[in-house]
């Protein structure tokens, strides 16, 4: 096994790969892939889906309270947020929401076009359809959704798609409704907005086949570009985004959850490998302790606001804590817990060196506690909490720290935390200390972590189980009938892996090929090749690469028709030269979408070579005159065609005005 | 357990497959279908008004799925794993310091657990189940829970009225010192007002509570509806049939209405139940109370109660609309009903075609009521000529009374008298609010979104 000293502490690309031995820890990833899907109206409701406000028009408050799953028992995250005992307020405009979101209004049918996409989905991965489709409701008591479960249901299971020369398996495809969108989590009071709420997504959940934070990264980057090459799924910024699963040898299952980014992953998983091997460390170091089962944790907490009233440390004393209530106007049972300012200190017995054990790069299990604490005790001041191993440096800090420890009996086998707030949270806090504790004697928790941007990342929630799923008894199931999952199948594009294949085969750099998959050019290439007779080099040139550039500069690319690339590549057929003048002419067509490309082509000239264009040209080569003498070989040449074909391009082909040049330059070059 | 049990919800050939395969509800199994895909799960009771071709499989991972039983090629039990579902059930500990509060139950989501087999809720009712799922209860009061009986609102009826008025006036002598009465909600207006005549002199309140997300779910206002139901029983002060829900859709208060003035409003809603002409009776928090409405009758344990559960059933709604016929109210008459509440436009008005027909069911003893189908305001036939005659063919007109109260009412006066005169003083003659004097000017707020007060409004409170 691994010990910390040999884990480096950045996670570049360089150190990942050649510090750490993946195969060695046993890592195993899967991912949860989340693709929002391109439907006008949202999941279960009839409003518009993909419509986003930064304000709102009303909003409700409400709370969460656990129920029991179909198999009658509770979810241990359920209990865990509802001990948090959160105040959730709604933020609601009337352009994006109606009653359906605000859970005042049952469920309608589920929009028609959002299960085809989703099957359509499920075939691009390779997925056997369900036979039957239940939704299902899956408790979430964060408040993110305001029913307090998401509706979502299994439409394919068993899908394989080609990786890096094997298979990777996707476990199941589901259709659910999106969540809201957090607007803040301040104490006991967490706010969110609407908007996004009930839109259709699609969630990929692959086997944990992944072996190192590379695969990860390549895996997510295929799943994307499968969802993609259909164009009807969204793309941009909140999308797609996955949940990462990590274990290694003897860990658990942690998700890390709501990764945007494939590259940003990578570095996820890298870091959470290391933490899941050092928090292994800690529970053998536990065990060597006699500390082997969850009950063998025991703590002891005092109230302790006494000895700080005058502290230097500023956070310990009444009235910073109080600078801080008003500053951000929390309220007393609302964002505040109960009860008055109090630090408490909690006694470790045994536990001394433990809370600086290191998990994360340049963190250590302090830092896991403080993450419950903040998330379960919504003790969320900075820092969390205060320890024994690591006490701040100040003045009275001895004199202090001593008299924190003869008041807690704290003898030198002993670690000691201090946390501050209103007390009923105080008490909370001391709590989460020992399940923290409680938890590493088995090693990792199951846990859901959220992402930091360096690669890091903090608790947000204990794991959800299956407990926390039961049937939606608002919907029907919904029967599949083999005749339409045929129909959706047939106009599907070729998977990723073929095209690319094939546009590989043909030279295509593999940047193009991609962008064209992900960005739906693809479905063009394809379209003007097979049914236009198009280049497909030619084809992937202009769709992978020079439309980029159009598109950039705001020209509507998107607003021309199939209909009309099509006829873009007949007139090509006919008059090759137009070619040459392709950005001209799709810059019109883009200006114009509804008028005929042979049209715009004869009102720009193009195909015909002008009359007297010869002459023109050689009298250009025996007039015109560089601005300075000594111009390199060829120098001239490359000006005068400049000049030319400013006139001629799309007319009359560049090698024919070339030849001429040449043909008149002779000797003079 | 039977063999029938054993496939609960199965018919036809999907039942037949599962009965060749020796596999039943809660076998948990590994299924491979003809694509060669394997399902690991228990297989779950199918509710009987789904198809006969799928089989319901609760997959490991919490989702469920149906397979149709003819891809099914292989399917193994690897184990059995029946569900005990139930809602863990803690005693309620008795705290004599606190008031006693009763629970009546009569069906209706207030706390409920998941069916299988119709995907319906079923009630959560002892104490025991209660205090597991609303330990909040047990800081308020010493909980006795009397099963009534376990219908769906839509199925209460007269019988079922009259039960219950007995059911009350049986807690009421037992000692209560408040009475919460769990009910569906669709029809909780109804039977709120009913009881406002069987249940008369209450010396304690009377609160009915319901909800309207299903207490199956996180979000639910079960919760706290029974919550402030209780503590309006417990500690409240108004002895009168009241019914108690969420003031707006927010976690925040409930309001408590007067059975005769209450009306819900919306399907689906959770602040569904509004004061109708009147402001409600009082705000419920789990703080405080606030008066909102002074003309109530105080909590006095001296009071005796008086219960008068008579009725007749044979009493009916007419909602008058624009080109009725007269034949309706002819047939109404030769079905023998004897009473007859119009719901009528305006201020109280039907056609004129009518006037024939009202006035042989009026000589035929059928006592004809009027109330207006507007809910706001009175029925004041004075007016116009139309509600004059009217009048002149002995129609009666109830002012203010709610069409459904006003049909409550009129089995009620039925069951102890036929002649016209004392029907009429009777039905005239407030006994709980359903007739108020004054209307007040707050009593009518139906506030319109877009106007810009009312939307200053809704922006800086929460709904």
């Amino acid at each position: 096994m691994l010990t910390s000293a040999d884990v480096p502490l950045d996670v570049t690309r360089r150190t990942m790969s050649t510090a750490f031995d993946y195969a060695a820890a046993g890592l195993k990833v899967g991912l949860e892939v989340h693709q929002q899907l391109l439907t006008q109206e949202k999941l279960f409701c009839r409003c518009p889906a993909g419509m986003y406000t930064s304000q709102h028009d009303g909003s409700v408050l409400r709370h969460m309270r656990p129920t029991l799953s179909e198999l009658g028992e509770y979810d241990g995250t359920a209990l865990m947020e509802f001990k948090t005992k959160k105040n959730i307020i709604y933020l609601l405009h009337e352009s994006n929401v109606c009653t359906y979101e605000m859970d005042d209004t049952p469920p309608f049918l589920l929009n028609p076009r959002a299960l085809d996409i989703a099957i359509e989905q499920c075939l691009m991965l390779g997925c056997d359809i369900v036979d039957e489709v239940h939704i299902a409701r899956k408790q979430y008591l964060d408040g993110s959704i305001p029913t307090g479960f998401q509706r979502t249901a299994v439409v394919g299971v068993a899908g394989r798609i080609p990786f890096q020369g094997r298979e990777l398996t996707i476990t199941q495809v589901t259709l659910e409704e999106d969540s809201c969108r957090e607007v803040s989590d301040r104490g006991h009071l967490i706010v969110w907005r609407t908007d996004r709420l009930g839109m259709p997504l699609i969630e990929t959940v692959t086997a944990p086949d992944l072996r190192t934070p590379e695969e990860v990264e390549e895996a997510i980057l295929l799943i994307g570009r499968v969802c993609r090459s259909t164009g009807h799924v969204r793309v941009g910024i909140g999308a797609s985004r996955q949940d990462v699963n990590v274990s290694v040898t003897g860990g658990r299952r942690v998700e890390i959850k709501g990764v945007s980014k494939a590259g940003w992953a990578r570095k996820l998983v890298h870091t959470e490998a290391i933490r899941q091997v050092r928090l292994l460390e800690l529970r053998d170091e536990l065990h060597r302790r006699g500390l082997t089962r969850p009950a063998d944790i025991g703590i002891e907490h005092f109230d302790v606001t006494d000895l700080f009233v005058a502290s230097e440390l500023s956070q310990l004393r009444r009235e910073s804590w109080q600078r801080l209530i008003d500053e951000e106007g929390r309220r007393p049972g609302f964002e505040l817990g109960r009860g008055p300012f109090s630090v408490r200190a909690v006694r470790l017995p045994g536990l001394a060196g433990t809370i600086s054990h290191p998990t994360q790069p340049g963190l250590t299990f302090a830092h896991e506690l403080a993450g419950r604490i903040r998330v379960i005790a919504t003790l969320d001041q900075q820092p969390t909490l205060f320890h024994s191993e690591k006490w701040p440096d100040y003045a009275e800090s001895r004199v202090e720290f001593d008299r924190l420890l003869r008041r807690t009996a704290c003898g030198p086998d002993d670690a000691i935390v201090v946390v501050w707030g209103a007390e009923e949270d105080t008490v909370t806090a001391a709590e989460e200390v020992r399940i923290r504790y409680a938890d590493a004697t088995d090693g990792v928790p199951h846990e859901t972590r959220q992402p930091l941007p360096d690669g890091r990342t903090d608790f947000e929630r204990i794991l959800p189980g299956p407990d926390r799923m039961y049937p939606d008894t608002d919907s029907p199931p919904q029967r599949l009938m083999p005749e339409r999952i045929e129909q959706l199948r047939a106009p599907l594009p070729p998977a990723p892996w073929v095209r690319e294949g094939r546009y590989a085969a043909a030279g295509i750099p593999r940047s193009t090929i991609r962008y064209l998959i992900r960005r739906g050019g693809a479905r063009l290439v394809d379209l003007v090749v097979n049914e236009g007779g198009a280049d497909l080099r030619r084809a992937c040139f202009l769709f992978g690469e020079e439309l980029k550039a159009l598109r950039r500069r705001g020209l509507g690319i998107d607003r021309i028709a199939d209909a009309q690339w099509l006829r873009f590549f007949e007139i090509l057929e006919s008059s090759p030269v137009i070619w040459e003048a392709r950005s001209r002419l799709v810059e019109v067509m883009a200006g114009s979408p509804a008028t005929d490309p042979g049209e715009l082509a004869s009102s720009l000239d193009l195909g015909n070579a002008p009359e007297g264009w010869r002459e023109r040209v050689v009298s250009l080569a025996r007039t015109s005159v560089l601005d300075h003498s000594n111009g390199r070989p060829g120098q001239r040449l490359r000006f005068l065609m400049g000049l030319a074909m400013y006139e001629l391009r799309g007319k009359v082909s560049a090698h024919a005005v070339e030849n001429l040049l040449l043909e008149e330059l002779g000797g003079a070059q | 357990m039977s063999c029938s049990d054993e496939l609960k919800g199965y018919r036809g050939r999907a039942r037949q497959r599962l009965g060749e395969w020796g596999v039943r509800v809660w076998s948990d199994v590994r299924v491979t279908n003809t694509a060669g895909s394997v399902f690991e799960g228990v297989i779950l009771p199918r509710s009987e008004t789904f198809d006969d071709l799928h089989l319901v499989l609760k997959l490991h991972n919490g989702y469920n799925v149906g397979v149709h039983v003819d891809r099914i090629s292989t399917i193994e039990e690897i184990g059995y794993r029946e569900a005990v579902y139930k809602i863990p059930e803690k005693e309620f500990p008795a705290r004599p310091d606190l008031p006693k509060v009763t629970l009546l139950g009569t069906g209706g989501t207030i706390a409920s657990r998941l069916d299988y087999r119709t995907g319906a809720v079923i009630p959560a009712f002892t104490p025991g189940e209660l205090y597991g799922a609303v330990p909040e209860l047990a800081d308020l009061c010493n909980l006795t829970t009397k099963k009534i009986f376990g219908v769906f609102s839509e199925n209460m009826s007269w019988p079922e009225y009259a039960t219950l008025a007995g059911a009350i006036g049986e807690e009421i002598e037992a000692g209560a010192d408040g009475i919460v009465i769990g009910h569906g909600t669709d029809t909780m207006g109804h039977t709120a007002a009913i009881l406002s005549f069987m249940v008369q002199n209450l010396p304690v309140p009377v609160v009915l509570v319901g909800s309207q997300r299903s207490s199956d779910r996180p979000s639910s206002d079960a919760a706290l509806n029974l919550i402030h139901a209780v503590r309006a029983a417990a500690y409240g002060d108004i002895a009168e049939v009241q019914i108690c829900m969420f003031g707006p859709t927010s976690d925040r208060y409930a309001l408590l209405h007067r059975g005769t003035r209450c009306r819900k409003m919306h399907s689906s809603y959770r602040s569904t139940f509004r004061t109708v002409g009147d402001t409600p009776l009082c705000l419920v928090s789990r703080d405080e109370f606030t008066i909102l409405n002074g003309d109530y009758a105080r909590r006095d344990s001296e009071r005796q109660v008086r219960i008068d559960p008579t009725y007749d059933d044979r009493v009916t709604i007419l909602y008058y609309y624009p080109g009725m016929k007269p034949d309706l109210v002819d047939a109404l008459v030769d079905r023998g009903y004897r009473g007859i509440v119009i719901a009528g436009t305006g201020l109280g008005h039907v056609n004129k075609p009518l006037y024939p027909a009202l006035e042989r069911a009026v000589r035929a003893g059928v006592q004809v009521m009027m109330t207006v189908q507007t809910l706001w305001g009175y029925a004041q036939m004075y007016v116009y000529d139309t509600g004059r005659d009217l009048l002149d063919l002995g129609v009666v007109p109830l002012d203010n009374m709610l069409p459904e109260t006003a049909l409550m009412k009129l089995g009620w006066v039925l069951g102890h008298t036929d002649q016209h005169a004392e029907v009429k003083r009777l039905m005239q003659t407030p006994i709980s609010h359903e007739i108020t004097a004054r209307e007040p000017h707050n009593g009518y707020l139906i506030l319109q979104g877009g106007l810009p007060e009312v939307e200053d409004f809704i922006t800086s409170h929460w709904k």
